[in-house]
């Protein structure tokens, strides 16, 4: 059979346009930019990911005997650092985000394509700076670099590691400076707010958070750095400072942040849901207003993360309630995505299984968020193992799945390739049971008492740990097999033409792989996102 | 419009936008957004100094009154005045007056170097005085450990303003030396309006930072 | 249950029972909703397989969907929210007849002090049927008290006292682990919390202590750091007289009223000029450095032994005007 890259080669698209390294690393183009990008956060995904399997491996047994204290203590820390900041906020924003957000509003390229190179170099200093506080002796904050600990008792690189995420940070506001001008002001003509695809609109609901958010965690880190450095007492109380402070500004940002992390996420679903549901998104105004609803209460939460820490009865209780106000919003999409499934037409393909799976570890991620805002229970389950898996529920029950969800269903007009859908169908099943298995255990734990970020544990709690490990291996043969199909697609996959799905949305109207500027024309767009009643009835390529 | 202005602005025209006037306005919303993130910024700072402020009231009146009124006093004015000439840089290049715009820059650019030059000496004489936090601190009045925060807030606060003002003489400078070159006109001169937004955020910056730290206490005086 | 395999931890006191309850109710409700969103997904896209179905149905939405499926759930959170608000409320509320006990934890260990002189590390001997409360403090960084059978858990700050209560109903050993990452031997910082019998207890208090009470550790301090010289207990003293101040408001210099808690005595030893009492002068002498947290703990025990026979009402005792004290002089 001829070899379908005789046939893409005929045709110039974005990857053929220029060859060699400059081409590359002095691009302005948002999809190469993207490209470069995915490269770089999935060497970070091992990475975290590496860190996790110790972290996992040390926890078979009550005592520590794998790594010393100090070693598991940068373990736990750098895997969330590396996860949080390298990983899961420049995720689908940048790779997913940086690809399609022109292509979706028929724009050539993003508001300020040199800022977003910028943006993507930002990324790769910090990253390069965080590499270098792993290599010469780690750090062992905890990714919440609690103070006093990490101002003046810890002798591990504290500075270098936030100087590490205030770099990763600029990259972060960029990207959100770049999409919210881009929105606003390049969609083609006749693409109003309200015929804008779902994605558009979470990922400028992201945007507002990473800017208004991001230099919060800015000057806190700045502040953590120079007290370490000169002796300061801003948080410090033997020299008048206020512990608390610190954890009010950095939880001002962390706790947005989560939404900049899953909002993207949520994104995708919408995007695929109606694809393969052939209908369009059911109460379309409903989950785009909820996105913007997401990230304004976001910004009113942050210390349900401190109703032990020492503030007052009161503002407990308004945080409280505004954590419930908060997941509203998040439930409307829940029922909206459902509803969108009813009387649809379903394919069972890999981006559609993801999103399906994205729902159900979603939802249950979110339930028990509703445990956690409580006031009562959260005395109980804080800073134990029920935390961490309600978190990872969401992050990669969600958001890693989201994630894998838009990787699959938009990988044809990134590479012009169909991976194979078999192996995508049976990572996608593996991920979802190891997952399960790895993260169901630890609410039990936390429920029952096993605090969180413990090297050793009393032995009671055996059983589950061990469950959790087995879980977590067979997540990680799930993790490795994208990797390895993905690459193999982009040699003898077959070809996959501009819409193999059928889908609706700009991006689809271009051939894949798409021309450096996108359109040969700028659309001019007279129709309603979603509009699968005017699309065929099929998806071509899934049986 | 002139042949050669229109050239001009079709030379200035980046291949993704559909015409200058999206260009003009995607790039004023882009400063006015990163203004916004400088805002969130500072406003760290400034809730840690209002959070402080209002626990150690009198810490904070003491180190209020070791502060140079006078230096104080003198860099507003001259902040003041720096917008000023920086607002009449950008009249003049609306009018297409290039060689107004030029002088008007430089002068905004000697006052920016003013403002430091005075902040280094203030902050020579607080150094001198054993002001500065850390281990030389040492202060001889009441409640000193918040008398020293005070002076936390005060150098972190103006140290990054002051920090932005040197990125800002940076900024005048370049598109200064860029109208040297020809490459503004009454058609298109978007990137010395940005600056201007830029450099009016400084100003403003430093308009709240003045009261909060050198007058507090103050209206006992006179 | 299952001793090496627990999946509820025991209830050994009554904020264990309270919590248990709303926990229960929000495993039922959410386990039900997300049964029924895995029931839908699942049944949805069984259903309306795409061999199965002709064509999809075009359906924008529904107001009164979204309406409905938006205003029941809030309604739904109210409850969760007040209910664990009342809850909290009561956890941060002492009752007042508790019995105190002092802890300062550091990196990596708990010790406590009982009232009466009774130290130990790592361990707490409480009676059951009581209501014992917890006055902490830490020397270094930010740790946590943690008991999960009791389900209670209060953050442990350095420069600061924070406050813990509960009521034992089941005399048994409980774990007690420290909840807040606090460096290298974090896991290693746990201990336990004994329930005992009555009359075991009382055997147990008897058998050691031997440095008399806390607050007469407290009261030897103060004499020997010459507080008394100033804090006279009568309206001539250069401080304030400090019988009967412990719980009551105080009138500062700058117009703000604030209680003498625990957390403003330490304040006052320690760093005096912060909150100076109407009607006298910034002339206390920091005592940074000269006493360590098991001292101020114990002067804070002699402060609120010092109790005299004590009306309401601000203390704001002035020396300048003699005799304006509204309270009589006690001996």
């Amino acid at each position: 059979m001829a070899s379908a890259s005789t046939i893409t080669a005929e045709r110039e698209h974005y990857l053929n346009a220029d060859y060699g390294f400059r081409s590359w690393l002095l691009t302005t183009d948002h999809k190469r930019i993207a490209l470069l990008y995915l490269i770089s956060i999935t060497f970070f995904f091992f990475i975290g990911g590496f860190f996790a399997l110790l972290i996992r491996l040390e926890l078979l047994t009550p005592q520590g005997d794998l790594v010393q204290a100090d070693t598991y203590n940068k373990l736990f820390s750098m895997h969330g650092q590396v996860m949080i900041f390298f990983f899961l906020i420049p995720a689908v924003p940048a790779v997913l985000g940086n690809f399609l957000v022109p292509m979706m509003i028929g724009a050539k390229d993003l508001a300020f394509p040199r800022i977003n190179l910028l943006s993507w170099y930002l990324f790769i200093v910090g990253g390069g700076v965080m590499l270098y506080t792993m290599l010469t002796g780690g750090v062992d904050t905890g990714w919440t670099f609690y103070v006093p600990l990490s101002t003046a008792y810890l002798g591990t690189h504290v500075v270098l590691a936030a100087v590490s995420i205030f770099i990763a940070g600029f990259s972060s506001i960029l990207t959100g400076l770049n999409f919210i001008v881009t929105i606003h002001r390049m969609r083609a003509p006749g693409m109003t707010w309200g015929r804008m695809p779902l994605f558009l609109w979470s990922n400028y609901a992201t945007a507002i958070i990473q800017v208004l958010g991001t230099p919060v965690l800015a000057i806190t880190l700045a502040l953590v750095g120079l007290e370490r450095m000169f002796h300061l007492g801003v948080f410090n109380p033997q020299l008048g400072g206020d512990p608390l402070l610190f954890q009010h500004l950095f939880w001002f940002y962390s706790h947005p942040a989560v939404y900049i992390m899953i909002l993207p996420g949520m994104g995708v679903v919408s995007e695929i849901i109606p694809c393969f549901s052939r209908k369009r998104v059911f109460g379309y105004e409903f989950v785009a207003l909820a996105s913007i609803g997401i990230a304004v209460l976001g910004f009113l939460v942050w210390a349900h993360h401190m109703f032990v820490a020492g503030i007052s009865l009161y503002s407990a209780m308004v945080f409280s309630f505004f954590s419930y106000l908060v997941a509203v919003p998040s439930a409307i999409k829940v029922f909206n995505w459902t509803a969108t499934m009813y009387k649809g037409k379903i394919y069972y393909s890999t981006p559609m299984l993801y999103a399906m799976g994205f729902i159900g570890l979603f939802t249950m991620g979110g339930m028990t968020g509703l445990f956690l805002a409580s006031l009562g229970v959260d005395v109980h389950v804080t800073d134990t193992y029920f935390v961490v898996a309600h978190f990872h529920y969401i992050m990669v029950g969600g958001m890693v799945m989201a994630y894998l969800a838009g990787m699959h269903f938009w990988w044809p007009k990134i590479s012009g390739r169909m991976y194979p859908e078999a192996w995508g169908k049976l990572a996608a099943m593996i991920i979802f049971i190891g997952f399960n298995l790895t993260f169901f255990p630890q609410f039990i734990l936390g429920w029952t008492g096993m605090p969180r970020r413990y090297h050793a544990y009393t032995p009671e709690f055996q059983v589950l740990n061990v469950l959790s490990t087995a879980g977590s291996t067979v997540l990680a043969v799930g993790y490795l097999l994208p990797m390895v199909y993905f690459l193999w697609s982009l040699r003898y996959g077959k070809e996959a033409g501009d819409n193999p799905w059928g889908a609706a949305g700009l991006e689809w109207k271009t051939a894949s792989p798409p021309p450096t500027y996108n359109f040969e024309e700028t659309p001019v767009v007279t129709w309603e996102a979603y509009n699968y009643d005017e699309l065929p009835e099929e998806v071509p390529v899934v049986g | 419009m002139s042949d050669s202005s229109q050239a001009l602005a079709t030379h200035e025209l980046r291949h993704h936008f559909e015409d200058m006037e999206q260009q003009r306005d995607a790039s004023s919303m882009g400063m006015w957004v990163f203004l916004i993130t400088e805002i969130m910024f500072f406003g760290g700072m400034f809730m840690a100094y209002l959070l402080y402020r209002y626990e150690y009231f009198q810490a904070w009146q003491e180190g209020s009154q070791h502060m140079n009124f006078w230096i104080g006093t003198i860099n507003t004015a001259v902040l003041i005045c720096s917008s000023l000439t920086m607002v009449l840089a950008v009249l003049a290049i609306q009018q297409g007056r290039r060689r107004l715009t030029s002088v008007m820059l430089a002068i905004t650019i000697c006052f920016a170097i003013t403002f430091m030059v005075l902040k280094g000496i203030e902050y020579h004489e607080h150094w001198l005085a054993h002001e500065f936090p850390g281990s030389a601190f040492h202060f001889a009045g009441i409640d000193p450990r918040h008398v020293e925060m005070f002076f936390v807030l005060y150098f972190v606060m103006t140290g990054f303003h002051a920090l932005h003002v040197l990125i800002g003489i940076g900024l005048v400078s370049t598109v200064l030396y860029m109208n040297s070159r020809g490459h503004y006109s009454a058609d298109y001169h978007n990137p010395i309006e940005n600056v201007g937004l830029y450099w009016h955020f400084v100003d403003l910056v430093w308009i709240y930072l003045y009261p909060l730290l050198y007058l507090i206490g103050h209206h006992h005086v006179g | 249950m299952f001793p090496n395999f627990p999946i509820w931890p025991v209830r050994a006191a009554t904020s264990a029972s309270n919590l248990d309850a709303l926990f229960i109710f929000l495993l039922l409700v959410t386990g039900m909703v997300t049964i029924m969103i895995f029931i839908l997904v699942t049944l949805f896209a069984l259903r309306y397989r795409h061999d199965r179905v002709e064509k999809a149905t075009p359906i924008l939405g529904s107001l009164a969907l979204e309406t409905t499926w938006s205003l029941v759930p809030f309604g739904i959170f109210l409850i969760f929210f007040v209910w664990g608000a009342v809850i909290y409320f009561g956890e941060r509320t002492a009752p007042a007849d508790s019995m105190d006990v002092y802890v300062v934890a550091k990196q990596w260990m708990w010790k406590l002090e009982h009232a009466d002189g009774q130290r130990e590390i790592n361990e707490l001997h409480v009676p059951v049927d009581r209501n014992v409360k917890l006055i902490m403090t830490s020397q270094d960084v930010i740790h946590s008290f943690f008991v999960p059978a009791f389900r209670l858990k209060q953050d442990v700050l350095p420069g600061r006292y924070t406050t813990l209560w509960f009521h034992a109903i089941r005399p048994g050993t409980y774990h007690l682990f420290c909840a807040e990452y606090c460096g290298t031997q974090h896991s290693g910082m746990i201990g336990s919390i004994i329930v005992m019998n009555p009359a075991e207890y009382e055997a147990w208090l008897s058998g050691g202590g031997g440095e008399g009470s806390l607050a007469s550790t407290g009261q030897k301090l103060f004499q020997q750091l010459g507080c008394g010289s100033c804090h006279r207990s009568d309206t001539q003293g250069r401080g304030p007289n400090l019988v009967g101040v412990f719980g009551k408001p105080v009138l500062l210099e700058d117009g703000r009223t604030v209680t003498a808690d625990e957390n403003y005595v330490r304040e006052s030893i320690l760093n005096p000029g912060a909150k100076i009492v109407a009607g006298f002068k910034n002339i206390m002498p920091s005592f940074q450095g000269v006493v360590n947290e098991e001292q101020l703990l114990s002067l804070i025990a002699y402060v609120k032994s010092l109790q005299g026979s004590q009306p309401g009402g601000i203390v704001s005792n002035r020396p300048a005007v003699p005799n304006v004290s509204v309270r009589p002089r006690v001996k």
